[in-house]
């Protein structure tokens, strides 16, 4: 017996068949995907090593001030006579983990909530989704501000503003799929089976779900690091002396001639920012089951 | 009938909301007998799917009632359905969507077994589930996506029996295989649910395969029952007008090419009605 | 007298593994007046052979071999044509039509428009004469009222009138030949029968020449003149209807009809299991 010219998963060219999402790092090669997830890797061990490899103490304000880089510094000095670079490299260590708590805990929380209010339906979901649709109805950014504002300025109560503004997308996305996959003839059967609910959600839902809110949470770490900031930027973050990138910025402002003191920590921003971004869309493509059979070489007709 | 039917259904309507709401199923009844294939065809929108759904639960009956044994069955929704009501089973079209993508087969025929040993059963082999539908037993460590669809159709069905049902519902569990395996998938499953002794009602438009396989035959057109009966007495000599259009629109493969007889616009008026012979029939 | 031959046809589709053969090597010649059946499971190739006629195959697929329509004596080889070659071919000279109706007729646009569309396109009819031709057309394939039909939207009509209507748009330019695509796979047996009826009526009295797609032997045993059976990429048996379906001569023929109820080597249903659970056939193998 010979082997089949072709499996039928690669001659159906009527139908899309939906399959299981897998990470296959062949496909997860694109160009953009990887240089987006150097820089952010990058990023992150200088997050990690920034208190090693800082060469002046983030904080001491001990150099000439408002000095141009290339004068025993890499980055210049700021009004202080604080080392701009060691002040990149700490921001770094504030940002990064904070964002990222951010993101762990906005998917947690939105996940579970949209999780619920999808599988269980009827009044729990429509009060979880009223509550997201509450909070989806402000500007995101304005919204942090108020919040922000009325908890008082500091970093951690800057992270708690965004988390609250932030939840809302993943707690509709999981619902959307929740719902999607409460109605599929596997989830059924389950349920024929004798699943409970919670089995039900964990056995035949959750495994399934993962990938698209991965996606979005990657996607997101680069709108969180934004987010805080910008609530730096405001003064509705970070308090002085801590080295933020956010209020860094914000200081640059009252020394406009000095340009090094905004440019650097405006471009840790944009780097990182789009570093997650280029990760999240490699992210996307690979799990996206349709891409997948366009890559393949299958037939899409 | 002298036993008592493992499923019985009297008068069921399901009806969909909308303007005017859609009556998919208009009083409907039927009962199935431990260890009788019960075959239940039509045209697609008749109301078959409707009608089997809501025999298991997942669709709300408008009125009317099902009783599994003796007792009734609920609607499927959060709570955890009664252990009891784990001994009715379902397959259903789409073998792509019937298993979950991400646990291996072996473990979800093992929830199979779960069910049966809850109820009282002393357990069996996944793998050996694999090999009466004639799959490779260690095939049981393999993710669904790496069977084609009549592969992956048997695994259901395999886990649906694995549960040891006393009644099988499959609605329409053939019609997305390749025609050369259609009727051999159809016939496992009668050998299969005969060998355990439970029930089926089983799903389909496909006239000539049902022949084969079923006990009795029930013809729905328009979320009625127009004709049921026998399954031969109904072939050999059709009495209700939809049945006899239905059947002389089978092509024949016997390589005559003769063409199969199209009914005329106006015969379809003549579908709808209620003709009480046509009803019950037995074998002559 | 010949319209369509296709010889040593071979398709590949790239894979990261290397191309791989998807058809592999075929012949077939499709008589004028004729319905010529291609029978296949899924994955056998059968489709993507009637894509590659028309030049419609995914880029990730490579084609040699030759297709050669030949109308009034003028070969043209459609393999690897010019697109320019092409354009003037689809829809005029090779027309094709799919499994599902709701997918090859554009959703809003009314069926005057598309039928219209293309005799103006190809034919360069004016607007009156397109419209009595497009109403004609529809007479022509049993669509009831068609001047009010001309006006609907495809949503408005029953799966078996938009199968009309899609036929009724490929045989807008007066093609010689159809590519059915499982025409009736996806509708009731009552209304397969029309839409087969209907079929050879139009090769009988028209004179189209038909390559009829499908999975289904009934559906062939009903229409088609000739049958080639595909299996994996390959023609494992051609012949005319009658003597295909009474004296298959490739066991693989043989196990298809074997499984095929009202067949004259059906086999009954314990004999098909006991097979399936030896897991003889090929599918079980796979």
């Amino acid at each position: 017996m010979t082997r089949p010219l072709l499996t039928k998963d690669e001659l159906e060219p009527t139908r899309l068949r939906w399959r299981r999402p897998r990470l296959r790092l062949g496909r997860w090669s694109s160009p953009l995907g990887i240089t987006g997830a150097a820089v952010a890797v990058l990023w992150i061990i200088v997050a990690i090593i920034a208190p090693v490899i800082e060469p002046h103490d983030p904080l001491a304000q001990n150099l000439a001030i408002l000095q141009a880089p290339g004068h025993g510094t890499l980055m210049g000095t700021d009004e202080l006579g604080r080392d701009v670079f060691s002040r990149v490299l700490s921001g770094a260590g504030v940002t990064i983990p904070l964002a990222l708590l951010l993101v762990v805990m906005s998917v947690l929380i939105g996940a579970v909530l949209g999780a619920i209010a999808g599988f269980f339906g009827r009044w729990v979901d429509e009060l979880i989704m009223r509550i997201t649709d509450l909070v989806m109805a402000f500007p995101t950014v304005i919204l942090a501000m108020v919040i922000a504002a009325a908890l008082g300025a500091s970093l951690l109560n800057a992270v708690l503003a965004a988390l609250i503004v932030s939840w809302p997308s993943y707690a509709r996305l999981t619902r959307g799929l929740v719902l999607a996959l409460r109605q599929s003839n596997y989830v059924v059967s389950g349920q024929l089976l004798g699943f409970s609910p919670l089995k039900s959600l964990w056995r035949d839902i959750a495994p399934n779900i993962v990938g698209p809110i991965l996606v979005l949470a990657s996607l997101d770490i680069g709108t969180a690091i934004l987010l805080l900031s910008g609530l730096s930027f405001l003064g509705l973050g970070a308090k002085p002396p801590t080295a933020e990138w956010g209020s860094m910025v914000s200081d640059a402002i009252q020394n406009f001639d000095s340009w090094w003191l905004g440019l650097f920590p405006g471009l840790a921003i944009l780097t990182i920012v789009v570093a997650f971004n280029f990760v999240g869309d490699a992210l996307r493509d690979a799990l996206d089951p349709k891409s997948n059979t366009l890559r393949g070489g299958g037939l899409t007709l | 009938m002298t036993t008592m039917p493992v499923l019985t259904a009297s008068d069921v309507v399901v009806e969909y909301r909308g303007r005017p709401p859609l009556r998919a199923v208009d009083g409907v009844s039927l009962a199935i007998a431990a260890g009788e294939v019960v075959a239940l065809v039509g045209e697609s929108g008749c109301g078959k799917s409707s009608l089997a759904r809501a025999v298991v639960g997942i669709e709300r009956l408008g009125s009317g009632s099902v009783k599994f044994g003796s007792d009734e069955v609920p609607v499927l929704g959060i709570r955890r359905r009664p252990l009891a009501l784990t001994g009715m089973q379902m397959v259903f079209q789409d073998p792509n969507s019937s298993l979950n993508p991400r646990r291996r087969v072996g473990d979800q025929i093992a929830d199979g077994v779960r069910a049966a040993v809850l109820r009282g059963d002393a357990g069996s082999d996944p793998a050996e589930w694999l090999e009466r539908v004639g799959l490779d037993p260690t095939a049981a460590r393999r993710y669904p996506h790496e069977f084609s669809g009549g592969q992956k159709q048997r695994i259901a069905i395999a886990r649906a029996l694995a549960a040891r049902p006393r009644m099988l519902v499959a609605d329409e569990p053939i019609s997305a295989l390749d025609a050369s395996t259609q009727t051999s998938v159809a016939a496992l499953m009668r050998s299969l649910c005969l060998e355990a002794g439970a029930g089926m009602l089983f799903i389909s438009h496909d006239l000539s395969v049902v022949r084969r396989i079923a006990d009795r035959t029930l013809v729905m057109y328009c979320g009625r029952i127009v004709e049921s009966g026998h399954t031969e007495s109904i072939w050999q000599n059709p009495v209700h007008p939809y049945t006899r259009a239905l059947l002389a629109a089978i092509p024949v493969p016997d390589g005559a090419g003769r063409l199969p007889i199209t009914p005329l616009e106006a015969d379809r008026l003549t579908w709808t009605e209620k003709i009480p012979d046509a009803l019950e029939r037995t074998a002559s | 007298m010949s319209i369509l031959r296709i010889t040593n046809l071979q398709i590949d589709v790239r894979t990261q593994g290397g191309p791989r053969a998807v058809v592999d090597g075929i012949d077939l010649t499709l008589e004028r007046g004729r319905i010529h059946g291609l029978a296949g499971e899924s994955g056998s190739g059968k489709t993507v052979t009637a894509l590659a006629i028309l030049g419609l195959l995914p880029e990730s697929m490579t084609t040699s071999g030759s297709v050669v329509l030949d109308t009034n004596d003028v070969d043209t080889e459609l393999l690897g044509a010019p697109r320019q070659v092409l354009a003037g071919i689809r829809g005029r000279r090779i027309a094709m039509v799919f499994q599902d109706p709701s997918t090859s007729l554009h959703p809003q646009l009314s069926v005057g428009r598309q039928l219209t569309d293309h005799m103006r396109h190809h034919l360069k009819l004016g607007k009156r004469d397109a419209r009595d031709r497009a109403r004609a057309l529809l007479e022509r394939v049993r669509v009831p009222d068609p001047t009010s039909a001309l006006k609907k939207f495809p949503h408005q009509f029953s799966g078996g009138q938009r199968q009309r209507i899609a036929i009724a748009v490929a045989l807008a330019c007066e093609p010689d030949v159809l590519l059915a695509d499982e025409p009736t796979t996806a509708l009731d047996v009552t209304v397969q029968a029309g839409i087969l009826q209907l079929l050879r009526e139009l090769v009988d009295d028209a004179g189209l020449s038909v390559l009829l797609v499908t999975h289904d032997l009934g559906v062939m045993s009903a229409v088609a003149d000739e049958v080639a059976v595909m299996r994996a990429g390959v023609i494992v048996e051609s012949a005319p209807r009658q003597q295909l379906f009474t004296d298959p001569q490739h066991a693989y023929t043989r196990s298809l009809l074997a499984a095929l109820p009202g067949s004259k080597l059906e086999e009954s249903p314990e004999a098909l299991v006991a097979e399936l659970l030896n897991a003889t056939r090929t599918e079980a193998i796979e």
